[in-house]
């Protein structure tokens, strides 16, 4: 199978529902993968399993302030300066690009990353979703050592760094944004198919590009995508209070849906951070992150990022299940609620749904 | 007649050519509505003599004449008219991924475009350059195009517009051209600003066309009167300042209909109505100025981050037909006075389920009166009321962000079909002259100025404010605004994430009364 121009829009939709609210805006990267494929050619997308046990797989993402991003887009040599340097650590160039994280913009941006590499995409991420942090990817979760970040910014300079373990990655790498402009494209975790299974949330390209197009043409929208992605529908209605504010260099802040139609009378709270983490109605938590928590326009089932919540529209709340990676003691600790700072155990969304 | 100066107001729209005059104590003393014409030239014409006609020799008194127009906008949605741009980036080697007019409709781009280059320059979010200007690589790409204009784009520009400014020189002495820089036209987000300054180019030509086509008509009339040009945020620029922005101009339309509306009730916030025969347009009056757009807007298939009117628009006006399942999106448009049942007609329209339910216009002679109707009828223009003032009560809470204490301003010829009560407003009022309301945005605007720009947010960040609220004065006096009385109207500041350095994202506007 292979990603072509008329895919991009679809897989562009189905990444913003799985950004859960954050991962950056969609429109850029879908306008770099499409001029990537012109020039290019489509994309092959490779399972893990297609690969040679030794192939190098590169996930690859951009990293940095999403108010920079917008205005200092990546340049076309980033990809091929971190392929370089990949070859010159591991002695061969690699074979694979995977997306870091398939919600938002690093999940379609990697189809423009491949198409220039002339390399495969690997179906499937480090997330199945959006997280905000460098380590809350499923390679730390399997306990693959985070030992190698390798960042290539516009001017040119590319850095590798050699952390001791995931948190000092997350710290350093960070640094290095920073320094270079707060933008920059990186790769962590290059690895073999073989240490990669296991160790990836699988088959999560397709999906989003499923989900992208279980709404095309669907006389009702909201219907299929709900079908598609086997979500509960937590609330309809209207949002009625958006407060927001930046803390640690995250947006923090929280978002208020009053029922209408069949749910008049019901409301429920989203706690936001970047991404929708964990929704509330009448003081009891009806699903919590890891597992996806998207806010869609009801009447197109677009799914609306956290800046672009406005009073008055008219929103659909899903949630539904996360990889069963994440649900595991490391997932859990690693972006469970306690992890973004909730005092909240998990449950599972199934248990709080039915 | 009353003595001293007068101001006409001109709003040129789709279907009608607005005109009104202002006496100097701000009374309407003269207004009309003609068709207006494929080239404008006409409407313009014909709706000004009416005007002119009614206060007779005192047109010699005319001293100002402001037009709001929607031509730009159509030359964009029609690709009509438009200049050949040469495009030129400043951010190489950042940027590339994405070259510019990425994501235009073809056909667009295939009139715009005489060619696109990424080169060095542009600005790091820090200040430091990206890259030195490379003036010989600027003079290869424009030696290999044949352009009418150049729009230049520089990354981070809004906070340092040195780059762009230093090729406006450059291409202004060696090539002659004029040259339209995004730090004047846009705020952040590269490829939205990069957007609206090649599409600002574009309408060098149709500005000048405009521009001429009120000068002359002014010449012809004898008028000393010296001519502006209103801008979408419903203040206006000399016609030297709109030769340079014309794409200022595109969005005018509702940011004049807000403005009147609030000059012609006094009340300064308030939701804002503006129902006409096809659809009705609501949007917001802060401080009497419209509440700007969020989130990018497309104008002609091309996303842009121009700084719009935040406006609603809904599908209920007065020729919206009437059937069973309830109103519209149809409309009879123009063709209301022969296909509405109070016109004799046979078509339901939203204007006959108004006049059945006792709401006529004001002075509409003949119009009261139901219309005559079957049982079967009259129940459809009751259900249609019922409907039509749910949208419009559906539409309202979506424009009044949680505050029910804002009265309602009905403007608009369809004005009589809002209900005496709406939810979520104070009140409904519905001023003199609301027909006319656009000419009367047009005709009392002020001139403004503003930045748009990244500054730290430590010690220095009071400085910076200073200096960026100067800057906005200056653009508003160049805007033709009296120095003496430009207000800083708009200040918002937005902190900044992932940075070394702390720093706020600041916007301010400078407005003020056009000087002598």
């Amino acid at each position: 199978m292979k990603i072509d121009l008329g895919d991009v829009a679809a897989l562009a939709r189905g990444c913003a529902v799985l950004g859960t609210g954050g991962g950056g805006d969609v429109r850029t990267g879908a306008l770099a993968a499409r001029r990537a494929i012109e020039e290019y050619g489509a994309v092959p997308l490779v399972r893990p399993a297609d690969l040679a046990g030794d192939a190098l797989v590169v996930p690859l993402s951009g990293i940095g302030a999403p108010t920079v991003s917008h205005e200092m887009i990546h340049g076309e040599d980033e990809p091929r300066r971190i392929a370089e340097e990949v070859e010159r650590v591991f002695g061969r160039p690699p074979d694979a690009v995977m997306s870091s994280e398939i919600g938002g913009a690093n999940g379609v941006a990697p189809v423009a990353w491949a198409a220039q590499l002339g390399l495969p995409l690997l179906d499937a991420d480090g997330m199945g979703r959006a997280f905000p942090e460098v380590q809350m990817v499923s390679m730390y979760v399997a306990g693959l050592p985070a030992d190698l970040v390798i960042m290539a910014d516009v001017a040119g300079n590319v850095v590798t760094i050699r952390p001791v373990d995931g948190l000092w990655s997350e710290r350093l790498a960070r640094a290095v944004c920073v320094a270079a402009g707060s933008h920059a494209l990186m790769a962590d975790y290059v690895l073999t198919a073989e240490r990669a299974r296991g160790a990836l949330i699988e088959g999560t390209v397709s999906r989003a590009l499923a989900i992208g197009r279980s709404t095309d043409a669907a006389p009702d929208p909201l219907r299929a995508l709900r079908e598609e992605l086997g979500a509960a529908r937590l609330i309809s209605g209207k949002l009625t209070d958006v407060e927001r504010r930046t803390t640690g260099g995250f947006v923090r802040g929280t978002a208020t849906i009053e029922g209408t139609g069949g749910d008049r009378g019901r409301r429920l709270t989203l706690e936001l951070q970047n991404e929708n983490l964990v929704a509330v109605e009448d003081g009891r938590v009806r699903a919590m992150v890891p597992d996806l928590i998207t806010v869609v326009d009801t009447e197109t089932a677009a799914a609306i990022q956290t800046e672009a919540l406005r009073y008055g529209q008219r929103v659909t709340v899903l949630a539904w299940p996360c990889g069963p990676l994440w649900r595991t003691p490391k997932g859990l600790e690693t972006a469970g609620p306690r992890a973004f700072g909730y005092d909240l155990d998990y449950t599972p969304v199934e248990e709080l749904t039915t | 007649m009353t003595e001293g100066a007068l101001r006409v107001g001109v709003d040129v729209g789709g279907t009608n050519t607005d005109a009104v005059v202002l006496d100097a104590a701000d009374r309407v003393v003269a207004k009309a509505k003609r068709p207006t014409t494929p080239d404008v030239t006409e409407g313009l014409r014909a709706a000004l003599d009416a005007v002119l006609a009614e206060v007779g020799t005192a047109a010699g008194r005319v001293t100002r004449v402001m037009l709001g127009t929607t031509h730009a906008t159509n030359a964009v949605l029609e690709r009509r008219n438009l200049g050949r741009v040469a495009v030129l980036r400043l951010g190489a080697p950042a940027t590339t991924s994405v070259p510019p007019l990425s994501g235009w409709p073809a056909d667009l781009r295939r009139a715009v475009s005489a060619g696109e280059a990424v080169l060095p320059g542009g600005h790091y979010v820090d200040g430091r350059e990206i890259g030195p200007l490379d003036r010989d690589a600027i003079r290869r790409f424009l030696d290999g195009v044949t352009a009418d204009a150049v729009a230049v784009t520089g990354v981070f520009s809004p906070a340092d517009g040195g780059h762009e400014r230093a090729v406006a020189e450059l291409v202004g002495r060696e090539y002659g051209l004029p040259v339209s820089l995004s730090h004047e036209i846009g705020s952040l987000g590269l490829l939205e600003r990069e957007n609206a300054t090649v599409l600002n180019a574009a309408l060098y030509g149709v500005a000048a066309h405009v521009t001429e086509a009120l000068v002359t008509a002014l010449a012809e009339r004898g008028l000393a009167a010296r001519p502006y040009l209103a801008q979408n945020d419903g203040t206006l620029m000399t016609v030297e300042h709109a030769a340079r922005l014309p794409v200022a101009t595109i969005g005018s339309g509702p940011a004049n209909s807000l403005r009147g509306a609030a000059f012609l009730s006094g009340v300064a916030d308030a939701i804002v109505a503006d129902v006409g025969g096809t659809s009705t347009d609501l949007g917001v009056l802060a401080g009497g100025f419209p509440r700007e757009s969020a989130a990018a807007v497309e104008i002609g298939g091309v996303l842009t981050n121009f700084r719009m009117p935040d406006i609603l628009a809904i599908a209920l006006g007065g020729g919206s037909v009437v059937r069973e399942h309830g109103v519209g999106p149809d409309s009879v448009g123009y063709r209301i006075t022969e296909e509405a049942l109070v016109f004799g007609g046979a078509t339901v329209t939203m204007t006959d389920a108004a006049v059945a339910a006792g709401r006529t216009p004001p002075g509409a002679a003949g119009w009261d009166g139901a219309p005559a109707a079957d049982d079967l009828t009259r129940d459809l223009m009751r259900a249609a009321v019922s409907r039509a003032d749910a949208m419009v009560a559906d539409a309202v809470d979506r424009m009044a962000l949680g505050r029910g204490d804002r009265p309602l301003v009905a403007v608009g010829g369809g004005a009589f079909l809002l209900a005496p009560q709406i939810p979520g407003v104070s009140g409904v009022v519905r001023p003199d002259h609301a027909e006319v309301a656009n000419a009367v945005g047009a005709a009392i605007a002020l001139a403004s100025g503003r930045v748009d720009t990244i500054l730290p947010a430590g010690e220095s960040r009071s400085k910076a404010i200073e200096r960026a609220k100067e800057e906005a004065a200056a653009r508003a006096v160049a805007a033709g605004a009296d120095a003496a009385q430009v207000e800083i109207v708009d200040l918002a500041e937005v902190p900044l994430s992932y940075l070394a350095e702390p720093a706020v994202r600041v916007h301010v506007k400078a407005a003020g009364p056009l000087a002598r």
